[in-house]
């Protein structure tokens, strides 16, 4: 099985389209980080102007764990893209090379081969999060330096001290691997039926575009259906970074707003993520293999 | 005859009435500002905390410092503050810094049991920010108690001050400051929260529309000297 995995990772940073990924991210954050550093004030005067009204809030805003969190709202959305640029071609590019079969006459079986593939995918999905919070979170401390976080959510501000923030970052892309392992398990069952990439990558990013879509619309009749979306609880991240308050209205440190919705959604995720491959092993299994 | 002296009694006494001075109470307030007076500068340590209902805030070591006659500048040590907009009137000593003012007496009032006079500040400054300040004055000891502000662009606060250690400077140990706030919504293209947080309920929303600011002083260091690059 080691060895499997192995060869399946080999193959995948062999690819130059892997890496399309990792500059993508690079690029997103180095540029979003650059436009901070250039005219960061200007950005804060902008999103604290409603408070600005009442009250006058002095300290460092924008600094290293603010811009993470911001870096994080915008490319969570759509890392599951350059997710499924990998993750959907894992069975349907050995189809599309006609090396499947080749592959399935070894003596392995069914089983080990696709769960060496999806591990290989969960790997690279790890890398990629990995790689996102080098950038956005320890390149952000070193340029912006770190304070505490002042957040603004639609009803009410949150601030955060500095030193109850790590924890949180380091709870948030545990739980951004969950929900990226479960576009990747979505790509990689898609990715069962098509002898080539093209078809499982549209598919996946159709999926999550459109479930995105369903997950963010405040409409009645899409409210019934969201809690069914996995979409919707990919987003249960930031539930790290709201924080309960005592009968002063003082904020407790290390305390979590919503824990039960977090674990709630990390279960959901991770039902999905077991669905998938579940679902994946079964399909590859009754599967005539013919490329 | 009757009638007609009766009538002239009437509108006599009514014209004493209205052409009763109200009495002036500049010297009340000079003796207060005389004793604010003593303190040229002070840093002081203690801590702070915001109680708004639509934010959700720690609470904070602060350095407060202050320098005459109306440099005032409160640092969380090592993290954000959030304070009232117009914080200036967080101290006293800017309150009674400009001598542009008219004084007044409204009458008396018990404040945690002591007897204070009821002072109005008029400011005489067309375009002063402070359309009206109301002070609660404990003529004994010289302190202000309480403190209305009444502003053209920042609302009403009212400030209620509790003395200690530091009563002969006129200096509080604790400063309670309530303030209006204004309904908070956030754009969700501002926030970037797409998805429906919680809903404040009734209640939160009646309670979001008063904010306080506790201070609570722990230590003064008085007449050393202060910087003025502290206050920028």
């Amino acid at each position: 099985m080691w060895t499997l995995l192995q060869i399946e990772l080999y193959k995948i940073f062999r690819r130059p389209r892997t890496y399309i990924a990792f500059v993508a991210i690079t690029a997103l954050i180095t540029i979003v980080q650059l436009g901070l550093k250039v005219d960061g004030k200007e950005y804060a005067a902008f999103v604290m102007a409603d408070l600005s009204n009442t009250l006058q809030i002095d300290g460092k805003i924008i600094n290293g764990y603010f811009v993470c969190y911001v870096l994080l709202q915008l490319l969570l959305v759509h890392v599951p893209l350059l997710i499924a640029l990998i993750a959907a071609d894992m069975v349907s590019g050995e189809a599309n090379m006609g090396t499947l079969r080749l592959l399935l006459a070894k003596p392995i079986s069914r089983t080990q081969f696709i769960l060496a593939k999806f591990f290989a995918s969960t790997i690279y999905t790890i890398l990629l999060l990995v790689w996102l919070a080098i950038l956005a979170l320890f390149l952000s401390m070193w340029i912006f330096g770190t304070d505490d976080m002042f957040l603004l959510k639609n009803n009410y501000a949150v601030q955060i001290e500095r030193v109850d923030i790590f924890w949180r970052y380091a709870g948030a892309f545990c739980f951004a691997a969950l929900a990226m392992t479960t576009v990747a398990a979505l790509g990689f069952f898609l990715s069962q039926f098509a002898e080539n990439s093209i078809g499982p990558i549209v598919a996946t990013m159709s999926v999550i575009i459109f479930f995105t879509i369903l997950s963010t619309m405040s409409i009645p009749i899409f409210n019934l259906i969201k809690p069914y979306l996995f979409t919707t609880h990919m987003v249960a991240w930031k539930e790290f970074f709201d924080v309960k308050v005592n009968s002063d209205n003082e904020t407790i440190r290390g305390t979590i707003q919503r824990p039960d919705r977090l674990i709630n959604s990390a279960l959901i995720l991770f039902a999905h993520i077991v669905f998938f491959v579940g679902a994946s092993l079964y399909v590859f299994k009754k599967k005539d293999v013919l490329s | 005859m009757m009638k007609a002296s009766k009538i002239f009694l009437f509108l006599f006494f009514i014209s004493c009435v209205i052409n009763v001075p109200a009495q002036d109470m500049s010297a009340l307030v000079q003796k207060v500002k005389a004793k604010l007076d003593l303190v040229n500068d002070y840093v002081a340590d203690g801590k702070m905390k915001t109680d708004v209902a639509f934010i959700k805030a720690p609470v904070g070591k602060i350095k407060i410092f202050f320098k005459k006659p109306n440099l005032f500048k409160i640092k969380r040590n090592n993290g954000i503050s959030i304070l009232p907009k117009g914080g200036v009137s967080v101290n006293m000593s800017s309150v009674l810094a400009t001598k542009d003012y008219v004084a007044l007496a409204a009458g008396d009032a018990m404040i945690d049991g002591i007897k204070t006079k009821i002072v109005k500040l008029l400011p005489m400054n067309e375009n002063s920010e402070i359309i009206l300040t109301t002070l609660y004055i404990d003529e004994a000891d010289l302190l202000i108690k309480k403190a209305i502000t009444t502003t053209k662009d920042n609302g009403t606060y009212e400030m209620q001050l509790y003395y200690g250690n530091y009563a002969a400077y006129g200096l509080p140990d604790k400063v309670i400051f309530s303030f209006d706030t204004k309904d908070y919504k956030m754009p969700k293209g501002i926030t970037l929260e797409f998805e429906d947080n919680d809903k404040p309920t009734e209640a939160e929303k009646l309670k979001a529309r008063k904010g306080r600011v506790e201070i609570i002083y722990s230590s003064y260091i008085i007449n050393k000297g202060v910087d003025n690059s502290m206050f920028k």
